[in-house]
């Protein structure tokens, strides 16, 4: 029969009974399979650096600023030609700044300021912001009017831009916004060490400003600290409250699994949904003031909430019941168990949810646009009431402008907006590493 | 007395009540608190919290309440030709005789006789008070103004002495009820119960806002335009929203809006999935604890990156960075240097949403993977499936349900994005299907509408919010849907 078989033929035969199982295959298709496990995480991680490196590449610049160091002479003949200062305090706010500065700086140059079209060309060297600066040195002391002194102004945007080697110098001059005379001037106040660039703090505490030079992020700074007062002022006790109840207190019933439906449901509402919220509310129905950080705090503090309970009842879960039973076991009521031994215990984790949920609300733009704080607002806000705008915000105006020294200061922003998320983060991380406790 | 000043009082008498009540405890019992039935801080807490609770509700109704009161009977008293008027033409009335009011407290008593009958004198006098007004008052306005001023000064007369007899009394009558064997701490905690309870409905408040506030505000804009108009409606062209113009009626037509959302948060799903997959299995799988330590936080980073520096980042580098690749590609296939993608387009926001979204897909599905049992892991390896084929064949399936809700809740988030598509995204509304092409969203669109002036009247303005709730509507569906498959999915291995 066929089943006998001669052993001397079985050995080869047995051989090629081994089932082929494609193993080549198979660890090829497996080394693929990593592969694209770690192209995928490359991707991720590679753009992570591509954005940043594309933001501070473009922004560190704006921390430095073009100034123009030269002695200015306060001429009487510009400022007070009729010498009415005494009687007329509106005359030193409305003289012509400009005008001695452009004076001021031809002289260095030695341009006769009676060549019409050179001097204009030297004007638009200095920043329009220099009729605020000299007009505040002299409003402070008007006794400089006749004397002559050592100022730093601010150079224009494009000269700014030019200095850092921003503009593309092979387009032909008429289609660049300086032309050649004035980069020849440029060099030569460089090379004498008149023009330099300084270190610019005027970008963290100026105004909106439609010059990019004189532009800061300041009114903003101030916005979005009023807005995180506000925020961390209302939601972290509010969201302590309101998971202290969820988490301890709440009988299972339909009510208390209406507000977890609703709580989890408000954590994926897109931001701009409670931008609208705050536009119908707190705006038109209660007749708060548009623009102002009060508002803006408001509307956070709603949208940051979800996460908070989210984050607190974790902690208050993440506490071992035998610290409840040793402290009611000792008669301490429920809620004494809960304020004195339960919530100290979770206080870190509750603290590193709300610095994250603080960091997400610090970065919101959309629902804040909504409710008008994309406002031109060159004065600080004294109460949360006036109007103001955020550092988002901020960006996201000046990500709109056309001039490109905005990108620049739109970089510079940005920059510090991340400084400030990463401060916060590292400040939950090491908050987290401090006081965590394994039970 | 303002509102503020009101304020401060009532924590002094807190404060005040506070120590009285604690010491008073203390001095019934001869100073032996053991014979309290409560320590002596939760009598003083009781005392406090009769002193503040009522006093500062009194305090908060009446601000709702009185300006309502005093408007209408305001508005009550205007003459019959004014009544007749149309509402909004009232609103400006009743505008100008607050500002008349506003201007009368700048006016000493003698300049307000002489131009009390003297309308035109009155807008001069007004004028160099710092209080401009948009037309010539009519003299019932005048004596309407007066009217508001003198309610106004008798409500805030009568409610701070309310407020402060209410936070007396209630602190003398809980004062009174202190004994030994009084149960403070029972009463004080039961407060502090409902304050929480208080603190839990915020988050039903704020649905209930939301939902509320939307649909009233998109009544108003269905009143004026056809409900189904919007929905089905295929030309986006509101036109402009000038005051009183009411003949230039755009077309509100919801599809070109939605489409774009759609089509844009498509092409962010197919960067996101696979790359936020491949990177969860990877992570989850294959790489060392040192790997996974580091490469977890970096990509949540991006996580925690602002969307508006997405928004920046698509608009200054990304949108030209494929607009010159595209020129180039051309230039090299068929000679002629002109770009096909535009800087703003469908491809550029969607693809640096998807790298926004990478890290939601992956933590979100790294959690899912990691919770299929070690079980089914090691009896596929056992039987000798390689690795991958253990993921693709056992893990995955396992996993499916779980990770489908992580990727609906994903698209969620990718339709209710705003700033990077308000940047990288373009604003004209097209019906196209052309990848390299702007197309813009329905949150685009919420923002251009109500950025600038606005009037709460205009159909310009209302469309905002029936495009909010249609948002609103479509994310929470992606949202419940998901919680339920997760859910659901939970519970298998339980």
């Amino acid at each position: 029969m066929t089943d006998v078989v001669s052993p001397a033929a079985g050995i080869p035969k047995a051989k090629s009974v081994r089932r082929d199982i494609g193993i080549k295959r198979r660890y090829a298709a497996e080394r693929r399979f990593r592969a694209y496990g770690i192209a995928a995480l490359s991707f991720g991680i590679i753009f992570l650096m591509l954005l940043l490196w594309s933001v501070v590449s473009k922004g560190y610049t704006a921390f430095q600023q073009t100034m123009i160091t030269m002695p200015v002479e306060f001429s009487q003949q510009i400022i007070d030609p009729q010498n009415e200062r005494a009687t007329n305090p509106q005359k030193l706010m409305t003289a012509n700044y400009p005008v001695v500065a452009r004076n001021a700086l031809a002289k260095l140059l030695n341009v006769s300021v009676d060549d019409r079209v050179a001097a204009r060309a030297i004007g638009q060297m200095l920043s329009d912001g220099v009729r605020v600066q000299l007009r505040d040195l002299v409003v402070a002391n008007p006794a400089i009017i006749g004397t002559t002194q050592t100022v730093t102004l601010l150079a224009s945007g494009d000269i700014d831009s030019a200095f850092k080697g921003q503009v593309d110098l092979t387009v032909s001059q008429e289609n660049r916004k300086i032309n050649d005379q004035q980069l020849g001037w440029m060099k030569q106040l460089s090379d004498s060490g008149a023009l330099a660039k300084h270190f610019n703090g005027g970008i963290f505490v100026n105004g909106a400003s439609s010059r990019p030079e004189a532009a800061g992020v300041g009114v903003a700074l101030i916005g979005s600290f009023y807005m995180m007062l506000i925020v961390l002022a209302l939601s972290l006790p509010i969201g302590v409250a309101a998971s202290i109840y969820l988490e301890e207190f709440a009988p299972k019933n339909r009510f208390t699994d209406l507000i977890e439906v609703n709580i989890n449901n408000l954590a994926a509402v897109p931001s701009i949904v409670y931008g609208l919220l705050g536009l119908a509310v707190f705006v038109n129905f209660m007749g708060l003031p548009r623009s102002a950080s009060f508002v803006g705090g408001l509307v956070l503090t709603l949208m940051t909430l979800p996460t908070i309970i989210i984050a607190t009842r974790a902690a208050l879960k993440a506490v071992p019941p035998s610290i409840r039973a040793a402290a009611l076991g000792l008669g301490a009521s429920k809620m004494q168990t809960i304020f004195h031994h339960v919530l100290p215990l979770a206080m870190p984790g509750i603290l590193t949810g709300t610095i994250i949920g603080l960091a997400h609300a610090l970065g919101e733009t959309a629902p804040l646009l909504l409710i008008g704080m994309v406002a031109f607002v060159a004065n600080y806000p004294t109460t949360p009431l006036d109007p103001s705008t955020a550092l988002p915000v901020q960006i996201y105006m000046w990500a709109n402008e056309a001039e490109r020294a905005f990108v620049e200061r739109t970089s510079g922003a940005i920059i510090i907006l991340l400084l400030f998320l990463i401060l916060m983060n590292v400040g939950a991380i090491l908050l987290r590493r401090r006081f965590e406790r394994r039970w | 007395m303002n509102t503020s000043l009101i304020l401060l009082i009532l924590a002094i008498i807190g404060i005040a009540g506070y120590v009285a009540g604690a010491r008073h405890a203390m001095a019934l019992v001869g100073g032996v608190s053991s014979k309290l039935h409560s320590r002596p801080g939760y009598y003083g807490s009781f005392v406090a919290v009769w002193a503040i609770v009522p006093a500062v509700v009194i305090l908060f109704v009446w601000l709702v309440a009185s300006p309502i009161y005093i408007s209408s009977s305001v508005r009550g008293a205007f003459p019959e030709d004014v009544k007749a008027q149309s509402q909004a033409e009232q609103g400006l009335s009743y505008g100008m005789i607050t500002s008349i009011a506003r201007g009368m407290n700048a006016l000493t008593r003698d300049e307000i006789a002489r131009v009390e009958n003297n309308p035109i004198e009155l807008r001069t006098a007004l004028g160099a008070k710092g209080v401009p007004l948009a037309g010539d008052p009519k003299p019932y306005m005048v004596k309407a103004a007066a009217d508001l001023n003198t309610m106004t000064f008798v409500s805030r007369m009568l409610m701070t002495i309310v407020v402060l007899a209410a936070s007396v009394g209630g602190a003398f009558s809980a004062y009174r009820q202190i004994a030994p064997r009084f149960r403070a701490r029972n009463r004080v905690e039961k407060v502090i119960l409902g304050s929480l309870v208080v603190a839990s409905s915020i988050a039903i408040l704020t649905t209930v806002g939301i939902v509320a506030s939307m649909l009233t505000e998109a009544a108003h804009f269905f009143a004026a335009i056809p409900a189904w108009e919007f929905f089905f409606g295929t030309v986006w062209d509101p036109r402009f929203a000038a005051a009183g113009s009411g003949g230039s009626e755009g077309q509100f037509g919801l599809i070109p809006l939605l489409l774009g959302t759609l089509y844009i948060g498509f092409v962010a799903m197919l960067f996101a999935v696979p790359i936020g997959l491949f990177s969860a299995i990877y992570m989850s799988e294959y790489a060392s604890p040192k790997v996974r330590s580091v490469a977890k936080p970096l990509l949540e980073v991006l996580a925690g990156i602002p969307t508006i520096v997405y928004g920046f980042f698509a608009l200054t580098t990304v949108g030209p960075f494929l607009r010159d690749l595209s020129s180039q590609l051309n230039g090299l296939v068929t000679g002629d240097y002109s770009n096909f993608i535009q800087a703003q387009s469908v491809l550029t926001a969607g693809f640096v949403m998807g790298i926004m979204l990478i890290p939601y897909v992956s933590s979100l599905s790294d959690d899912i993977i990691t919770a299929v049992p070690r079980a089914l892991r090691d009896g596929s390896l056992g039987l000798g499936a390689t690795r991958s084929e253990t993921i693709k064949k056992v893990v995955l399936p396992a996993a499916l349900p779980g990770i489908v809700g992580a990727l609906l809740m994903t698209a969620s988030r990718a339709v209710g994005e705003t700033m990077i598509v308000v940047l990288a995204a373009g604003v004209a509304a097209r019906l196209q299907i052309n990848p390299f092409e702007p197309m813009t969203t329905v949150t685009v669109k919420i923002v251009n509408q109500l950025t600038g002036d606005l009037e709460f009247t205009s159909p310009q303005t209302l469309v905002a919010f029936a495009l909010g709730i249609t948002l609103f509507a479509i994310t929470l569906c992606l949202n419940i849907y998901a919680l339920y498959i997760v859910r659901k999915y939970r519970e298998q291995y339980e």
